[in-house]
């Protein structure tokens, strides 16, 4: 039996660009208002960053010596670029866990069931995530100038350029979304989600110049932490911000920060969404 | 002219499992067809494989008139799905998941606000609309999973275990709504693991086992194949059974079968009511004292039995629910 003349339904007559704009859209929407019902989620997610800022500023804060100053006041002012770039990548973890959470109860069934642009689902879900992430810096930047931390005074320091780290903050933040997005469609549970979406982040954070002067490490360690892209935003934020930054350093991401940081964030997203994309069009619960 | 559903020899492995060995299924537009199978018989991955969810290692399906294969998009406008795991969000209002599927299926913000409007009106769910559906009940978020899968009017449906693990309350109800959809000339094609919903519902019925379609027809047509009907006797002493089985012997076609704890006794007959009332009279007649008596049609589950030399795997019980079948289900899924 032949399948006989096929009727196929003419195109959604808008453009595809459109169309994905538009239903990713909808699915930020389905988040941000998930968000509003779950408030214990984000204030969750505010108690963390604003204990690192607290827990670092006084316990390390006097015994760590930062261009040639064991002063507390210096090392606040070094940590809170490290402290905003950790808790932007944090935002990993929720964005991994919801998506598994979603995969989990069969609500990814029933959007792919539905015609609808491919990427929306997950390309909704980083935009909430996004939304969530600029509120938690918000907060914390507060936190941050109540503790003591300021911006640079010497010349150069301008708002344009606080904002711009700002700015690459939330880039980092979204292009490490994607990663979680990819690892949520994985892994079999929520739960697994949310161990794997924070165990990498650990070594990521850490091996890095987000806490300590990286120049004060192993050569190899040093190497991998001034490689990272996640140092890249760090170091880019204690420049734009006039902060106190890590020793001197030749390596091309230290040298030009605000670049590879936009660079990575760019390649992350690039890589990240392909992958996790055509795993989304693939998955089964 | 293939039907609004038309599968031909679906295969589909999942590393040494092969879940589907073959399936071939043809759906004549308007009606409804029931797969009927145990747990892992593959009615699920049919389902997935249908409705684009899943990629078929081979074969071919055509819904609507659209090859699954070719054109997936278009097949997801023109169907609906609703799922054994009631996938609405649970933190959503059930005005704002139907909203939010209606947009999805590319309506406009206003269009998907008003057909909302409707569907909660015909859901029964109107009372509820603006609380999370977190708060509704089982049987509530059927309703409006079943909603979600409508907002387009699809004129084709699929429903996997739609009522599975429901109460028989709300299984009746959810059953009247699938009545009223399906005579509104809507095609569905429905997998369950209740004998008894495949016999309410469907006209046609595939019976799944291991991947496979191994029996198929009517619900008469497939009591038909198991056997006609037959005469069961519950007597009221034990000491009875024997003289009981002794006149069962002489009206019956076949074998009496005997369950001695129950005290009850089987015999296939014909010949139908005027005969039941010779064996009660004669029953009667040697003083054997009944404490049910009574002409039985096959039902599936004895269909079932007879196909597949094994009971449908989780037995009813006598209202017709099965102890947590969702979890189950779900471990075997994520087994495969």
């Amino acid at each position: 039996m032949s399948s006989g003349p096929e009727a196929v339904p003419a195109a959604a007559s808008s453009n595809v660009f459109s169309q994905s704009v538009r239903d990713s859209l909808v699915v930020a929407k389905r988040n941000l208002i998930r968000m509003t019902r779950i408030p214990e989620m984000v204030i969750f997610g505010l108690i963390q960053p604003i204990m690192f800022v607290v827990l670092f500023s006084y316990v390390f804060g006097g015994s760590m010596e930062i261009g040639g100053s064991n002063s507390p006041a210096a090392y606040r002012n070094f940590l809170m670029a490290g402290i905003f770039a950790q808790t932007v990548t944090f935002a990993t973890a929720g964005a991994g866990a919801g998506i598994a959470d979603d995969m989990h109860k069969g609500l990814i069934d029933r959007f792919r069931s539905l015609p609808m642009a491919r990427g929306a689902v997950l390309t909704g879900r980083t935009l909430a995530d996004l939304v969530q992430t600029a509120l938690t810096l918000l907060v914390l930047a507060v936190v941050a100038l109540l503790v003591g931390w300021r911006v640079g005074s010497d010349a150069g320091t301008n708002a344009g350029k606080v904002l711009a780290a700002f700015g690459l903050l939330l880039l980092t933040g979204y292009a490490f979304t994607w990663i979680g997005a990819l690892i949520g469609l994985s892994v079999r549970t929520p739960e697994a989600a949310t161990s794997g979406g924070l165990i990498w982040l650990f070594p990521v954070t850490f091996i890095s110049n987000a806490f300590v002067d990286s120049s004060h490490m192993t050569p190899w360690l040093r190497h991998i932490a001034e490689w990272n892209p996640f140092s890249a935003t760090v170091q880019a934020c204690r420049t734009l911000f006039g902060n106190p930054g890590a020793s001197p350093s030749d390596a091309w991401p230290m040298a030009h920060p605000v670049w590879a940081s936009l660079i990575y964030s760019v390649l992350i997203i690039a890589i990240f969404r392909t992958l996790a994309v055509r795993k989304y069009r693939s998955a089964t619960a | 002219m293939p039907g609004a559903i038309y599968a031909e020899g679906l295969v589909k492995t999942f590393g040494d499992v092969k879940a589907l060995d073959g399936v071939d299924l043809d759906v004549p537009e308007g009606t409804v067809l029931g797969l009927l199978g145990p747990n892992g018989a593959g009615k699920t991955t049919t389902v997935r494989c249908l409705t684009t969810l899943l990629r078929p290692d081979s074969g071919t399906a055509v819904v609507a008139g659209i090859d699954v294969l070719k054109h997936p998009d278009a097949v997801r406008r023109s169907v609906g799905l609703s799922g054994q795991f009631a996938a609405v969000d649970e933190y959503l209002t059930g005005r704002e998941n139907l909203q939010m599927v209606g947009q999805l299926y590319q309506m406009r913000a206003k269009a998907a606000k008003q057909r909302a409007v409707e569907l909660l009106e015909q859901f029964n769910l109107t009372d509820a609309a603006d609380r999370p559906t977190k708060t509704y009940s089982g049987g509530m978020r059927r309703r409006l999973d079943l909603a979600a899968a409508l907002v387009v009017r699809p004129p084709v449906m699929f429903m996997d275990e739609p009522t599975t693990g429901l109460d028989p309350r709300n299984r009746q109800q959810l059953w009247d709504v699938i009545k009223q959809l399906v005579s509104g000339g809507t095609t569905l094609l429905l997998t369950t693991q209740y004998l008894e919903e495949a016999d309410h519902l469907a006209h046609d019925i595939c019976v799944v086992d291991h991947g496979r379609v191994i029996a198929r027809g009517t619900s008469d047509q497939l009591k038909a194949r198991t056997g006609g009907e037959r005469v069961e006797v519950v007597v009221h002493e034990r000491e009875h059974i024997t003289a009981a089985a002794e006149v069962l012997r002489g009206f019956g076609k076949g074998d009496t079968t005997v369950e001695e704890h129950t005290r009850k006794l089987t015999v296939p007959v014909t010949g139908g009511p005027k005969l039941l009332a010779e064996v009660i009279r004669e029953l009667d007649s040697r003083g054997i004292e009944m404490d049910d008596i009574g002409l039985r049609r096959p039902t599936l589950d004895d269909v079932f039995l007879s196909l597949t030399g094994h009971a449908a795997e989780e037995k009813p019980e006598e209202n017709g629910t099965v102890a947590n079948p969702k979890a189950r289900k779900r471990t075997k899924e994520t087994a495969q």
